[in-house]
């Protein structure tokens, strides 16, 4: 017989704080893993991502890939009976697992992108010439074609602790 | 009819501008003014940003209300993705004085105004139908194609709804009505409504898994005798777009509104951008 684990109220409350404040209205009925796009293609269960949370497994959640595989589509979110934020927990637990450094590299690539030129998306030469040709202008009138606009981005990142959070990633 | 500030984001301008010249033509064509967000940046992308840090991803964004703010508009944006960034926000930073003080904090230390709490989020999809109107549409699409359209309307535009509040998130309308106004029938079909695969981050990290879902989609779209896909979103269009230039099947033409408005209006085909399309459009 497995070793039964000990809830640990500690983590719960932190995820509860930290923005996932409806974890403890779930009462498993599995509405959520009956309507995940995700759980149909992988082993993802919603279900078990929120027992876990509610019962303050935080090893078996914050290194999980399962954190990982939902799109946020929202659809268990809406049918929830029990009016669990689903969305909000998960954002939570993210939010909890990049601060213990778990952030697939693909991921950080795209947090730095953002942080250091603003967009997600480069610029490419062929970028600017569809969009002339388009008669648009080649450079769009975003933080691309304004550099004290993009000093004030990169210092909400300094602010915010985002360009230390990203640089800690494994 | 009342000015917008137009949301860019970065897969519209960077990556299927074409969508960017037909949404300026096709608003511009029913009375609709945009004016340029100078030094907007990405909304920023919620899959990951907000994923990785909910203050950083709200202080980006709230950057991006402010420029709204100071002209006095407010925002309209062609895409879920920046919808949800956006819309979510404002809803939380209009209504939540302390939360709007902290992040003022954050954006005084970066040097940006602070932001008063006075913006409203608009999607190009729901300004159509509840500002322009079906009728309005529908008289201006003499060049309608009659085909049988999936009408895609991914997630974040009408979810979640009880802050959104656009149209039912179960059995949705308003997206058909006007595909549906500009010539096109637009067919019921199996799991509608279901996500393409790309969001929360999903596309990023395990395309393959992205992919899978975007394939079941497909299929379903296929079965109910779909000859076009119309999204609302970029980035649910590059999914359906290069997903099926990577599944090597389906090769069903991917459209966004803007871009079946902008046949159905009758503009030069040129200025729609097709050909970066990785699905062929040849309609």
């Amino acid at each position: 017989m497995a070793e039964a684990k000990e809830p640990n109220p500690e983590f719960t409350r932190k995820v509860v704080e930290a923005g996932g404040k409806t974890v403890n209205l779930c009462f498993q009925c599995g509405t959520c893993t009956g309507s995940c796009p995700s759980g149909r293609q992988t082993a993802f269960r919603v279900r078990k991502l929120v027992r876990r949370a509610q019962l303050g497994f935080e090893e078996d959640v914050l290194p999980s890939d399962d954190l990982w595989l939902c799109t946020t589509c929202f659809t268990c979110y809406e049918r929830c009976p029990r009016g669990v934020e689903i969305v909000d927990v998960i954002m939570a637990l993210r939010n909890m697992a990049v601060r213990k450094g778990y952030m697939a590299e693909p991921h950080r690539k795209v947090a730095e992108l953002i942080s250091k030129t603003g967009h997600m998306v480069s610029l490419r030469d062929e970028d600017k010439a569809l969009r002339a040709k388009l008669g648009l202008q080649g450079v769009p009138p975003t933080v691309f074609s304004d550099p004290k606009a993009l000093e004030q981005v990169k210092k909400i990142g300094v602010a915010c602790g985002f360009d230390k959070l990203i640089a800690g990633g494994k | 009819m009342a000015k917008y500030g137009f949301f860019l984001g970065c897969i519209m301008p960077l990556r299927y501008p074409g969508i960017e010249s037909s949404t300026r033509a096709v608003l511009d064509s029913l009375g609709v003014e945009l004016v340029e967000m100078q030094g907007a940046s990405c909304c920023p992308a919620p899959g990951v940003t907000r994923s990785f840090d909910q203050t950083y991803w709200m202080s980006v964004a709230a950057r991006n209300l402010v420029i709204a703010e100071k002209m006095g508009v407010d925002i309209v944006t062609i895409c879920n993705g920046c919808f949800d960034t956006l819309f979510e926000a404002a809803h939380k930073l209009n209504h939540d004085v302390e939360l709007r003080k902290k992040i003022n904090k954050i954006l005084k230390e970066a040097g940006v105004d602070e932001y008063q709490g006075t913006v409203n989020v608009r999607h190009f999809v729901e300004l159509l139908y509840k500002d322009v109107g079906v009728e309005a549409i529908r008289a201006k699409a003499r060049h309608g194609k009659g085909m049988k359209a999936a009408v895609h309307y991914g997630c974040h535009f009408l979810k979640p709804s009880n802050i959104k509040k656009i149209d039912d998130a179960e059995r949705p309308h308003i997206f058909d009505d006007i595909v549906e106004a500009a010539g096109m029938t637009s067919l019921p079909f199996k799991d509608k409504g279901t996500c393409c695969g790309a969001g929360g981050g999903v596309r990023a990290r395990t395309p393959d898994v992205a992919l899978k879902m975007t394939k079941e989609n497909l299929t379903n779209m296929k079965a109910a005798g779909a000859e076009v896909i119309v999204d609302c979103c970029p980035f649910c269009h590059l999914q359906y777009d290069a997903g099926q230039a990577q599944l090597k099947e389906f090769g069903i033409p991917v459209l966004h509104l803007s871009q079946l408005l902008g046949l159905a209006f009758g503009l030069e085909k040129e200025k729609l951008g097709l050909e970066v399309h990785l699905t062929k459009v040849n309609l």
